[in-house]
């Protein structure tokens, strides 16, 4: 079985629409020696869910990074390639000013601000917003998550998975074109993975469009559209939820499962 | 900020709102207006030396706070904020004395020229941090304090330059029983504001800035410009209270704005609490109050065995020092939340008594 980009099955929309999000033959070094992303291509389309698969180390999270702008804290730079978000070239973007474009990262391990109380958090995800949705925005993060309403005191006592909640509900404070997820549910019970699994189904549902990285391989059949297994820099495979299901062999080679 | 404050039986939060208005309880505000009130009656009270003691604290409180809002809420340091003082200072009396303007303006302006200044230096620094950004402002102190002992159109050169007291429509605050309550103005007014600063939405990303930055970077936050936006809110504390200073004196010089000075308010600012507005006002008071009482204790010892023996008084200018010294290093091992978190502590003392566990 040949697994190249070249021979990736076609995708199963007819007439391809501009994606939301392209990142074309992106190619990201660290500390100007390391090659880590080596000519990676995916498309994010408007209002659709897509997985990122594979390995540790394979450059899932650099992928993402990349589209950040947060490479340059880790003295990591891309060296060739486009990352077009709405048909614009974001290359070389400060982070801020990607989040401006609304491309809003939740980066692996949270990151929430413990000093403040949740709805100081909350009100700082807003921060390069202006409009007056802001007030009903708090509403529908609390909608999503009723327990952060629940929650008065600092941020840093909340459990593992409530963070995992306010940092979401912080992304959703953006307003989000693309909202992108750096493992969604790593380190958290079930009951509360559950809770966020329903949560992102409800946003697709309203028409977000979500990239995101998971190792639960089940739910995100379940939930994304799309699926791109990463290796060593590459897009090894891509292909529609159903496709990763019936496709067991390639489930075990790359997936472990 | 919201705190994890110890607060009276029933007295629960409902709402966010609630949970983010300036003062945590009702006793907190009553407790600050008392305090107000104590100090606008101190005239009446107390004598001439404690009046002097109460404008030394609420100057340097203001400069101080400046400083904490740059390295307790934005993390950034500073250890030039004594030329920033000095330049309000020298500012003011150049308005006042050569451009004619009342201090009454004077010292409101001396504090935005100031904020310009500390824009500029802050602009390099905004994109350092820690060890760098500290050595990167220790050249602004001494090219500030260079400039002033050179820019004599400026700061009257060696000589120092003279200052108008204070006058409004007509009245002169040129006693320590009047300024005070210029003095006591200001502190109000630049206190309460920075406690509003802290619940805005500059506040917020200022402290996300000092928390995880990269957070606040995803965020949309601008790092640059908040790092140099903090710097010219320090430059602008720093400015209006060199002014108030000056304008209390009568008169400003080049003299006392060194390094040490700079050390002094990172001292009042970790002594008091990083990131405690009414810690920096515990902070400055002590590290006001404590040559003095240095002072009282060489001279109780006068003629004493101890003073045959140790020489205290040629030494007192160096055990004021050492003392200094010594708070600042007993407050970093012990204390490190400072006097704010003492004060806490005590709080929820008489708050639990006897029942503390």
């Amino acid at each position: 079985m040949s697994i190249e980009p070249a021979s990736m099955p076609a995708a199963a929309i007819p007439v391809e629409p501009a994606p939301l999000l392209a990142v074309n033959n992106l190619e990201v070094v660290y500390s100007d020696v390391i090659l880590v992303l080596r000519g990676l291509n995916l498309k994010v389309p408007e209002g659709e869910i897509v997985a990122l698969l594979g390995a540790n180390g394979a450059g899932k999270s650099t992928t993402l990074k990349a589209i950040s702008g947060l490479l340059k804290a880790e003295d990591g730079q891309i060296t060739r390639g486009d990352v077009l978000f709405q048909g614009e070239r974001m290359n070389g973007y400060e982070p801020d000013q990607i989040v401006r474009r609304g491309i809003f990262q939740v980066m692996e391990g949270r990151r929430i601000v413990a000093d403040m109380s949740v709805h100081e958090n909350l009100r700082l995800g807003a921060h390069t917003r202006r409009d007056k949705g802001v007030k009903d925005d708090l509403d529908m993060v609390y909608g999503y998550f009723p327990r952060l309403r629940e929650r008065t005191g600092l941020a840093g006592y909340l459990s593992g998975g409530e963070q995992q909640m306010l940092a979401i509900g912080r992304a959703l404070m953006t307003n989000p074109r693309l909202l992108i997820l750096d493992e969604a549910t790593e380190g958290l019970a079930p009951l509360v993975r559950a809770e966020i699994w329903r949560v992102l189904q409800r946003l697709k549902d309203g028409g977000q469009a979500i990239l995101l990285i998971d190792k639960n391989v089940a739910a995100l059949t379940r939930l994304a559209e799309r699926h791109y297994i990463i290796e060593k820099g590459r897009i090894a495979w891509s292909g529609s939820s159903a496709e990763l299901k019936a496709d067991a062999a390639l489930q075990k080679r790359y997936l472990g499962v | 900020m919201a705190t994890q404050a110890f607060r009276p039986c029933g007295d629960f939060k409902s709402s966010y709102a609630a949970d983010q208005t300036i003062f945590p309880t009702a006793w907190s505000r009553n407790f600050c207006i008392l305090g107000v009130v104590l100090v606008a009656a101190a005239p009446f009270l107390v004598d001439r030396y404690v009046l002097s003691l109460l404008i030394q604290i609420g100057y340097l409180g203001i400069a101080a706070l400046g400083l904490n809002i740059l390295v307790g809420f934005t993390g950034q340091i500073s250890i030039g904020h004594a030329v920033f003082f000095g330049f309000g200072g020298f500012a003011s009396c150049f308005l006042n004395g050569k451009a004619g303007i009342p201090p009454i303006l004077s010292i409101p302006l001396a504090g935005l020229m100031t904020t310009a200044v500390g824009l500029v230096f802050g602009i390099p620094a905004a994109r350092l941090k820690g060890l760098y950004l500290a050595i990167a402002t220790l050249a602004a102190q001494f090219i500030l304090l260079d400039f002033f002992g050179r820019a004599e159109w400026f700061t009257g050169g060696s000589n120092g330059t003279v200052a108008d007291p204070v006058s409004l429509f007509g009245f002169k605050f040129d006693h320590d029983e009047s300024f005070l309550y210029v003095v006591l103005f200001y502190v109000v007014v630049l206190y309460v504001a920075a406690a509003n600063l802290m619940r805005t939405r500059d506040g917020r990303a200022l402290v996300a800035v000092r928390d995880y930055y990269l957070a606040a970077e995803m965020m949309g936050v601008n790092l640059t410009k908040y790092r140099t936006l903090s710097f010219g809110i320090s430059s602008f504390y720093a400015g209006i209270g060199g002014a108030l200073y000056a304008h209390y004196l009568g008169f400003m010089s080049i003299e006392g704005l060194d390094i040490s000075f700079s050390i002094q308010f990172l001292a009042m600012v970790i002594i008091g609490g990083l990131g405690s507005i009414m810690g920096t006002l515990m902070g400055t008071a002590f590290m006001v109050l404590l040559p003095q009482g240095v002072n009282f204790l060489a001279r109780s010892l006068d003629g004493s065995a101890i003073d045959h023996a140790l020489g205290l008084h040629e030494g007192l200018p160096f055990l004021r020092e050492m003392a200094i010294g010594a708070a600042i290093i007993l407050f970093l091992i012990f204390e490190p939340d400072g006097l704010a978190h003492r004060w806490k502590q005590i709080k929820a003392y008489w708050k639990l008594y006897p029942f503390s566990y």
